[in-house]
């Protein structure tokens, strides 16, 4: 099928809009409705996310991709709370693309944000039938009867879900939105440290990712891709790739639009090694397309040119001309910011097997988006959905990569002519060179304070790559770049927010935080300006400028949760106290701090750096998180970890710079990430909340890299406004 | 040409070319899937394998140079998850995405038999050329001192202080 008709599938998915998060595109896939069935099909708990043997062996399922941010556990947790189980009897199991779950996509940290509430009707939906069960057996009143670790009582009668679970699932499922949830104080399971389930099979070998499938008969590809953004194929000579024992077959595969693949030559080998090895013998001759003449340089001369001009105004409120132009010299600050492309650089290169035959096809995919996989294996094969099992692998990490729909179809394209199982591999270098980056951009800042440190004026001229842009022509480019800027927790008498993008051809889409990782820094780099400006504690003024405790709403849309800023200073008041902020430090030392709200989740970093002969050692970390409800502690605190750990990365370490029209750096030796030996302490504390839970794969990010640069400006006097930091910036 | 060498306590024969890495051939020939493809150019640790007891990178390591020695994998550390450094990996809840967490094991088995006493400078220094983009590095660190104290003493790995609010 034509890549033509695939498109007017093609539809727009706001499905993480709630959280706040970021636009999310994926394949429709139609599901072909039942006959007589009502509109909104009820879901029976104990056929869809639990199941019980005889023996009382629970099984619970969960529904997003476990990508190492402990939703295999996290999800089973919530569901086994309002089951009335114990934890000690639950097995886990990852659910295979269906209807019965919604929808799976995985992003946005949204899981924990979105299934909380669905997940607690279920589980309570589960026991109120189990409930029901035994009331009938025992020919009493459910209301006499009460279910608890796994089992049914009624006085000191019991019996066990075990026993239940054959006629309890034949029972009409309840109204879910009038089941009975257990109150907060209550809980038995949620709130508890509890051993991810995933982690035994991940220390032993056994634990299965993408690359590990081998499914009977299967063969492997590779696909040569033009290195640069945006080429294709002009023609190839495989003879001597094609000579090579273990060589099956070679043939080009044409890229596909809707999913932004490359296209290019797909070699067909009976292993990896033969297939990369093949590859490098092919002879191809690309034409390279527009792209070729754009490199980071072009990029930053493009950027200057667009902060230097007149911006669409997105927001304007106050005076922000007048205040700027009466405030005296040393109370104002004009700078400019930068950030660059990043790689996701996932720890499993991007992979997909897939096994297509006449009537039905398979996928074992590490995606964050298994309904597009299969949407994807629908469109190109022409099934039907209900055809295409996809499995979720474990995976080696997304961070927003495996959302995308590239890998997937590419796969699906190579299995389709080679009839058995294939798996496509892609190398470091591919992976590296073909990612969607997180974008590039460029933020001319403006601001004032007056003699009493109040906020006078603060201007922001915004440039980037714009993810909107990238994937929709019709969307507002600046859709998906704002964040925070619209949700602006500073008191400012004038705030003016500007913003155009830049065109690119260099793909880009979402990077573990989004452009929250760009807007954090900007904004918490800059309130720290002003604070100097105006002879204040960075920590002080940011308190003083929260103000009194209110609700900042998106001052576009009705998106996302409204910004409490009394849960904002809270866990800037949280990370204080326990760096113990205002503590002097020895000379050639400092101490920084910066908060950001970012997917309903309030986080505030403190990093204590020392520097010397201009090389910076971050010693330690302290942050303070607010996420509602904390379902798995250790779990919050493991992610937090993470999101520093790959924060401080792409603050000291890593970068995509691109010359002619390609990634510069291919793998590890130019793409460096923090060693042990540059990690510092993590402390993570949870700030207590009864609000509802909000996700935290992603929020511990943004304010990593300006607590380190604020540290560094502390220490030394020197402002960091360009990341990845420089060898030379600190001398 | 047959190449013969031991794996895992095992005499294994395979047909591969020489060339062949021994990474791709203990993933495609012997589906021996618990050793990670991750760059290809010894670069992050992901592929680290023990021959005769040392840590080597398999992605770089041709199969026709493993003839007559011994490998070892993750899957070959013991039959139950029963190693100290395993256990102190669970202990500490170390993993997240877990991909890169074989070839971290392996290092740090092999650099526990040569220094029983590390300092955590000496296991920073052992480990920092070991790639984990979850970001794990401190929860490795702790597991390791702790499997090390857990070798000394012979007892298992004890519970990591808790750090809640």
């Amino acid at each position: 099928m034509s890549a033509a008709t695939a498109v007017s599938r093609r539809t727009l998915l706001k499905s993480a809009a709630q959280a706040g998060a970021a636009l999310v595109i994926a394949f429709e896939v139609p599901q072909p409705p039942a006959k007589g069935a009502p509109e909104k099909p009820v879901v029976n708990p104990l056929k869809a996310w639990i199941a019980i043997d005889q023996n009382g062996a629970v099984t619970l399922s969960y529904s997003k991709s476990e990508m190492g941010q402990g939703v295999s556990t996290s999800l089973p947790m919530i569901l086994a709370e309002e089951l009335g189980v114990d934890w000690k009897d639950v097995q886990v199991k990852h659910a295979s693309v269906s209807p019965m779950f919604g929808n799976q996509g995985t992003g946005g940290s949204g899981s924990v944000t979105t299934l909380f509430t669905p997940l607690r009707k279920a589980g309570a939906a589960g026991r109120q039938m189990l409930i029901a069960a035994a009331a009938a057996r025992w020919n009493v009143g459910p209301e006499s009867c009460r279910a608890t670790h796994g089992a049914v009582w009624h006085g000191s009668d019991k019996l066990t879900y075990g026993e239940l679970v054959e006629a309890a699932s034949q029972l009409p499922v309840p109204d879910l939105d009038k089941v009975q949830l257990k109150r907060i104080e209550d809980f038995e399971i949620i709130g508890k440290s509890l051993p991810r389930t995933d982690i035994p099979s991940k220390v032993d070998g056994s634990a299965l990712f993408g690359l590990d499938m081998r499914p009977e008969g299967m063969v492997f590809a590779v696909v040569a891709r033009c290195p640069v953004f945006g080429g294709k194929v002009k023609s190839f000579d495989a003879s001597q790739a094609k000579a090579m024992r273990g060589v099956e077959d070679v043939f080009e595969i044409p890229a596909i639009a809707e999913v932004h693949s490359c296209g290019g030559v797909a070699v067909v080998a009976h292993s990896t090694w033969v297939a990369m090895e093949a590859r490098k013998k092919l002879k191809i001759d690309w034409d390279y397309g527009p792209a070729i003449s754009e490199s980071t340089e072009s990029l930053r001369r493009q950027f200057r040119k667009l902060v230097d001009s007149n911006m669409k105004v997105v927001l304007n409120q106050g005076d922000v001309e007048s205040s700027l132009t009466a405030a005296p010299a040393k109370k104002k600050i004009e700078c400019d910011y930068e950030l660059p492309f990043q790689a996701h650089a996932t720890m499993e290169p991007m992979n997909c097997t897939v096994h297509v035959e006449a009537d039905h096809a398979r996928a074992w995919a590490p995606s964050q988006s298994p309904n597009q996989v299969q949407g994807v294996v629908a469109q190109l094969t022409g099934l039907s959905p209900d055809k295409i099992e996809v499995h979720t692998t474990f995976m080696g990490g997304g961070f927003g990569r495996r959302y995308q729909g590239d890998f997937p179809a590419e796969a699906t394209q190579i299995a389709k002519r080679v009839g058995k199982p294939v798996q496509l591999v892609w190398s470091r270098e591919d992976d590296m060179t073909h990612d969607f980056y997180r974008p590039a951009s460029y933020h001319r800042m403006r601001g004032a304070v007056d003699a009493e440190g109040n906020i006078t004026a603060w201007q922001h001229k915004y440039t980037s790559t714009s993810i909107a842009e990238w994937f929709s022509p019709k969307a507002a480019p600046e859709s998906s770049e704002l964040g925070c800027t619209l949700q602006m927790p500073y008191l400012s008498k004038g705030y003016k927010l500007e913003y155009l993008p830049a065109a690119s051809a260099v793909p880009r889409a979402w990077w573990r935080s989004v452009e929250a990782s760009v807007i954090g820094f900007v904004m918490e780099s800059f309130v720290d300006e002003l604070a100097h400006a105006a002879g204040a504690d960075p920590y002080e003024f940011r308190i003083q400028k929260l103000g009194e405790a209110r609700l900042v709403k998106n001052a576009l849309e009705e998106r996302g949760r409204p910004l409490d800023t009394a849960r904002f200073k809270a866990v800037l008041q949280t990370a204080a106290q326990k760096c113990s902020w205002g503590k002097p430090l020895p000379k050639g030392e400092g101490r920084g701090i910066a908060a950001h709200y970012s997917f309903s989740s309030y986080v505030a970093n403190c990093a204590e750096v020392a520097v010397q002969n201009g090389q910076v050692k971050v010693k330690r970390i302290v942050s303070a998180v607010d996420v509602g409800v904390p379902v798995n502690p250790d779990g919050i605190r493991a992610q937090v970890e993470s999101a520093i750990v790959y924060g401080l990365t792409a603050a000291l370490k890593s970068q995509i710079t691109i010359e002619a029209g390609r990634a510069a750096q291919s793998n590890f030796n130019k793409f460096t990430t923090l060693s042990m030996k540059e990690t510092p302490l993590i402390e993570v504390y949870i700030v207590p909340s009864t609000a509802a839970p909000t996700g935290i794969g992603e929020p511990g990010l943004p304010p990593t890299a300006p607590a380190l640069t604020n540290a560094i400006f502390a220490a030394t006097g020197k402002r960091i406004r360009r990341l990845p930091l420089q060898a030379g910036d600190l001398v | 040409m047959a190449i013969s060498f031991e794996l895992n306590g095992k005499q294994t024969s395979v047909d591969v070319d020489p060339q062949t890495p021994l990474l791709w051939v203990l993933r495609d020939t012997l589906n021996l899937t618990g050793t990670k493809y991750g760059c290809g150019i010894a670069a992050c640790g992901a592929c680290t394998v023990h021959i005769n007891g040392e840590a080597v990178r398999s992605c770089v390591f041709p199969i026709s140079s493993i003839a007559g020695k011994k490998v070892t994998t993750i899957e070959g550390l013991s039959t139950d998850r029963s190693h100290p450094v395993q256990q102190a990996w669970i202990e500490h809840q170390v993993p997240q995405c877990g991909y890169c967490q074989s070839g971290q094991i392996m290092t740090a088995v092999a650099f526990l038999k040569k220094n029983a006493h590390p300092s955590p400078s000496d296991v920073d220094e052992a480990m920092s050329n070991n790639i984990c983009r979850c970001g794990t590095a401190q929860r490795i660190r702790a597991a390791i001192l702790n499997a090390a104290e857990a070798m000394r003493s012979g007892k298992a790995p004890g519970n990591p202080a808790g750090g809640e609010l």
